[in-house]
């Protein structure tokens, strides 16, 4: 097999991870308008869930995931209901500087716990490593990683197509006020649907520990990333966020192995192309 | 339409343009150092600085409702102008503040066809973009910035030949004061104009202002320029005083900081941002010494209580105060 | 009445006489660090290798007292740096600047020591022309020239004939790649393929790939500290790189001990230079690792050695001078001066003040059922190629 299906490979990959540790803020973003740019400190949190219950309490790796899903979701709860909910109707720059402020006080809080170095992970066995298939290498933790990530695109699109709870969403993020008086209750709604998305950005922390490292500074430097695939992808749709995180995922890594002169300037020429044509992002369904 | 009417637009300019005490104490205030804090000089220029560059941004984001998460590119390309024009042997100050401005200035001209085109999240992203892209240019180029390492050989000749940059910061507070006060002169002249009653409507209702038939893309790419213009002043500024220039000039952080800055003091306001630019910097300052790990927490505290205790930033917040006592009273 | 005003008076002119000889009895030091931010535990690292030496020594240096003046730089900042250490010399009265983890720092700080005229240590930033900035400047860290010079002589010598190499797009990368390609070039050796990636990299398997299609002996790897060891790391593991056949050279960063603890057995037979490890087998060094453990519960690294033979370097100063704390005493007193470190021999070359030390070769390997970095081979006291060509 000649090379490019390696490199699509571990594009999409990452591509996925990206998608995990977006997905989330993309749909809470569509839906209420609110700017959490500490979306990333949940991914974080779960990040640091994982590397604690493996390194100190000796969990296994496949244990610790949904804990970390779990943790996150919960303190995102409690500082919506303490915090976040009343700044809902604020303008977007209080929302920033809030939001910021908390991505600080968790990375002074991640560094005051956990030092600043690079926490260490060991996977199972049967998840380093790679599978040698007629030429190509393709390494067991991102085949993992694509399956994780397709099972819970899967379970997210049958949620919000086929149950009675992801039809309130698509309402809320379509019309809120028309969904409001429709009776559906909305705030519950979206409390529900950021308490899902942080989970899974805590989630995706986990995930990212083994492929990208994880230390404080993760939840700025991801940050970057996550808004990237959000403005590409559209706010507010599931799919939007799926194809701009395997179109980033993609082109970054075949921009690195192709040419690598340009290769880190690629990922923002694609940004930027993409949003200038189409400034709503590729499937979104409201004016930021 | 009686005459009355036509004058009445002119008659609020004229009051809001008059000079209240408290600005002029303000300005006052800002010669203090000098004899109260002659320890501090160094610091006071850099937040002179820093206040600089946060008066650009609020030109954009709280008159023209344009935010920016990339306005350090400006900054950046003011600063490295500056300290190549200086390194290539031409050392003399002002003249090279003139020419980074300049070069800024066409810089935010050109960026600025693509820019007035976008608002809100694309418009973020894409300054967002433009910051990123330029750092990687100027890591790239670095036979041109000297890369990493940053741009060696700067040499700044003293002012008017007779003021040499001392090591205790004289020098540099009194001229980046002096340029920041001229450049807010102009400033609030700008925006206490039709100029700057246009900007607001445009920000404010961007639609109905073309309805009526202003030329809202041009105002935005006119404010943009000056923006950069002026953003590449207090580059130039930070280049001069302290003969270095390296790639965060142009970085995330420094484009992160100076929103914050603005934000925390309160957009739309001028002295807000001069505000925000003081309290930040200072505690930055104070809380790095007491406890170096960990200052960021503090720092992320002062925000959150800031957002939650005073919205529309510490001015807004000052005048909210001020306006109740008044009605008390 | 005039036996004890005369007596009296002679002790106030031995007192006094005495306080002249004996320039200061305290010595205040600004150590310039980034202590929080993306390089704070660097600079953690430095320190407890500061306050080791201190504890050993009766926190006196020379004869004097020891005041330090710790100030936060937060990262790359030459701005803050430059001011921070003006801060140090005009607000808090240092004598003596020590520190500086980042080149843009340590190149911005060094023109205040220059203006100023005080002695400077630079503790860890390891590019060339640093010392060049300011006649009162010297290293006790290592520069990178050093360091993969070296490497490259002996990977030709050592039986690799083709090697692939890659480097972090920056500074210290472009660095280690020149000088590694010269080491390697000029003892016979054949650059089959080089490739710069992006600082900001997440995700090496790509270039990995490179690397493997050009079938090379070796593969020269650069990447700084952080993320970027241990995904490396699993990069060779994905790719299959097996480091018996296709040898993996890399400098200190790339086997650092969390690096390691994440690669696995994958990093099993990495070759790395240096100028320490913690496993290094001298008498010297396992005093220093015994007590670094004992006060810090953790291995001391090359920060720490950088941190601990600067404090070295100022108290022999300091001692040979008299306690004078001036710029031009302390480094005429500086130069030439040699020590056995926990990193073997190691002194100031005169002519340029840059540091002179043994080059250590280190291969990975399993140690009682861990990874450690063992010694192979040495070189002794390598000067800084970079000074010779300027």
């Amino acid at each position: 097999m000649p090379p490019v299906f390696g490199v699509l490979f571990d594009g999409v990959a990452y591509g996925m991870l990206l998608f995990l540790l977006s997905v989330g803020l993309s749909v809470t973003l569509g839906m209420m308008n609110f700017v959490n740019l500490a979306h990333c400190s949940f991914a974080m949190l779960g990040g640091y869930v994982t590397v604690t219950l493996m390194n100190f309490f000796g969990w296994p790796f496949f244990a610790t995931l949904p804990a970390a899903f779990i943790a996150a979701a919960v303190v995102s709860i409690v500082l919506e209901r303490a915090v976040f909910r009343r700044f809902y109707h604020a303008s977007d720059l209080d929302q920033c500087l809030l939001t910021i402020g908390v991505v600080f006080v968790s990375i002074a809080a991640a560094a005051y716990i956990y030092g600043t170095d690079q926490q260490p992970v060991r996977l199972p066995d049967f998840l380093r490593g790679s599978i040698a298939l007629a030429g190509l290498n393709f390494a067991a933790y991102r085949l993992f990683l694509i399956t994780v990530a397709l099972l819970i695109t899967v379970l997210l699109v049958v949620a919000l197509e086929m149950t009675r709870f992801g039809a309130q969403i698509r309402a809320a993020v379509n019309n809120q006020r028309m969904a409001r008086g429709l009776g559906i209750d909305v705030d519950r709604a979206f409390a529900i649907t950021f308490a899902l998305g942080s989970g899974l950005a805590g989630l995706g922390g986990a995930l990212a520990i083994a492929m990208v490292g994880l230390d404080p500074s993760f939840a700025f430097t991801y940050l970057i990333y996550v808004l990237i695939v959000v403005s590409v992808g559209g706010l507010g749709s599931i799919f939007g966020s799926f194809a701009a995180a395997i179109l980033l995922g993609v082109s970054d890594i075949a921009g690195k192995y192709y040419v690598p002169a340009i290769g880190s300037f690629l990922i923002y020429l694609v940004m930027i192309g993409l949003i200038m044509a189409r400034p709503r992002g590729l499937f979104g369904r409201r004016q930021a | 339409m009686t005459s009355a009417t036509i004058a009445a637009p002119h008659d609020y300019l004229q009051t809001q343009t008059r000079w209240r005490w408290p600005e002029i104490g303000f300005w006052l205030a800002t010669l203090s150092p000098f004899v109260l804090a002659p320890d501090y000089l160094l610091l006071a220029s850099q937040v002179a600085i820093a206040a600089l560059f946060v008066l650009s941004l609020d030109l954009i984001l709280g008159f023209a409702g344009m935010v920016s998460l990339g306005h350090a590119a400006y900054f950046g390309v003011g600063a490295y102008t500056a300290g190549l024009v200086s390194k290539w042997g031409w050392g003399e100050p002002l003249t090279g503040l003139l020419i980074a401005g300049l070069v800024a200035g066409a810089f935010g001209y050109l960026t600025s066809f693509i820019i007035a085109r976008f608002r809100h999240l694309p418009l973020i992203m894409i300054t967002l973009g433009i910051g990123l892209l330029l750092q990687e240019a100027a890591n790239s180029a670095s036979w041109l910035t000297g890369g990493f390492d940053g741009l060696q050989g700067i040499h700044t000749w003293p002012i008017a030949g007779k003021f040499h940059f001392d090591l205790y910061g004289y020098t540099a507070y009194g001229y980046a004061l002096a340029v920041l006060f001229l450049i807010f002169l102009g400033a609030r002249r700008l925006t206490h104009s039709p100029f700057g009653l246009a900007l607001r409507g445009i920000r404010d209702n961007g639609e109905r202002m073309r309805a009526i038939g202003a030329p809202t893309r041009s105002h935005i790419r006119t404010i943009y320029t000056i923006a950069g213009m002026i953003a590449g002043i207090a580059g130039a500024l930070l280049a001069q005083t302290t003969e270095t220039v390296s790639l965060e000039v142009l970085g995330f952080q420094r484009s992160a900081d100076v929103l914050v800055m603005l934000i925390l003091g309160g957009v739309g306001r001028l002295y807000g941002g001069l505000l925000g630019a003081i309290v930040y910097m200072v505690a930055r300052d104070q809380f790095s010494g007491l406890n170096p790990q960990y200052w960021y927490f503090w720092i992320g505290l002062l925000l959150i209580a800031v957002v939650l205790v005073l919205p529309n930033g510490l001015l807004g917040g000052l005048s909210l105060l001020a306006r109740r006592l008044k009605a008390a009273s | 009445m005039q036996r004890l005003g005369c007596s009296l008076a002679s002790c106030a002119l031995i007192l006094f006489g005495a306080g002249a000889a004996e320039a200061q009895d305290s010595v205040k030091i600004g150590l310039i660090m980034p202590y929080s931010g993306q390089f704070a535990d660097t600079a953690a690292q430095m320190d407890n290798g500061i306050k080791l030496y201190m504890k050993q020594h009766g926190d006196t240096l020379g004869s004097a007292k020891v005041e330090f003046v710790r100030k936060d730089t937060g990262g790359i900042a030459p701005d803050i740096a430059k001011r921070l250490t003006q801060e140090a010399i005009v607000r808090d009265h240092a004598d003596i600047l020590g520190g500086f983890v980042l080149t843009p720092n340590a190149l911005a700080a060094a023109d205040v020591s220059a203006e100023a005229k005080k002695f400077m240590v630079v503790m860890n930033a390891a590019t060339s022309i640093i010392t060049t900035k300011s006649p009162y400047l010297t290293r006790t860290s290592l520069t990178t020239p050093q360091l993969n010079y070296t490497l490259g002589t002996w990977a030709a010598k050592n039986g690799i004939k083709k090697i692939y190499t890659m480097v972090s797009d920056y500074g210290p990368g472009i660095d280690a790649e020149t000088w590694f390609q010269k080491g390697f070039k000029d003892d016979g050796g054949e650059i089959v393929g080089s490739v710069r990636f992006p600082v900001a990299n997440p995700d090496f398997s790509a270039f990995v790939q490179r690397a493997k299609d050009t079938s090379p002996d070796a593969i020269y790897v650069w990447v700084p500290g952080g993320a970027q060891p241990a995904a490396v790391g699993k990069a060779l593991a994905e790719r299959a790189i097996d480091t018996a056949k296709t040898k993996v050279l890399g400098q200190d960063a790339l086997t650092a001990e969390s690096a390691l603890k994440s690669m696995g057995d994958q990093a099993l037979g990495i070759i790395m230079v240096a100028n320490y490890d913690y496993n290094l087998d001298s008498p010297t060094n396992k005093a220093f690792v015994q007590a670094y453990n004992e006060d810090f519960h953790r291995n001391p690294d090359f920060f720490s050695v950088g941190g601990y033979d600067g404090m070295h370097l100022i108290d022999a100063a300091l001692q040979k001078t008299g306690g004078k704390t001036d710029g031009d005493s302390l480094i005429a007193a500086a130069k030439g001066m040699a020590w056995e470190s926990p990193r073997g021999p190691m002194s100031i070359d005169p002519q340029t003040r840059d540091v002179v030390q043994t080059v250590h070769i280190f291969k990975v390997e399993k140690v009682g059922g861990e990874l450690r970095n063992v010694e192979i081979d040495k070189v002794p006291d390598v000067k800084d190629p970079g000074h010779m060509t300027n």
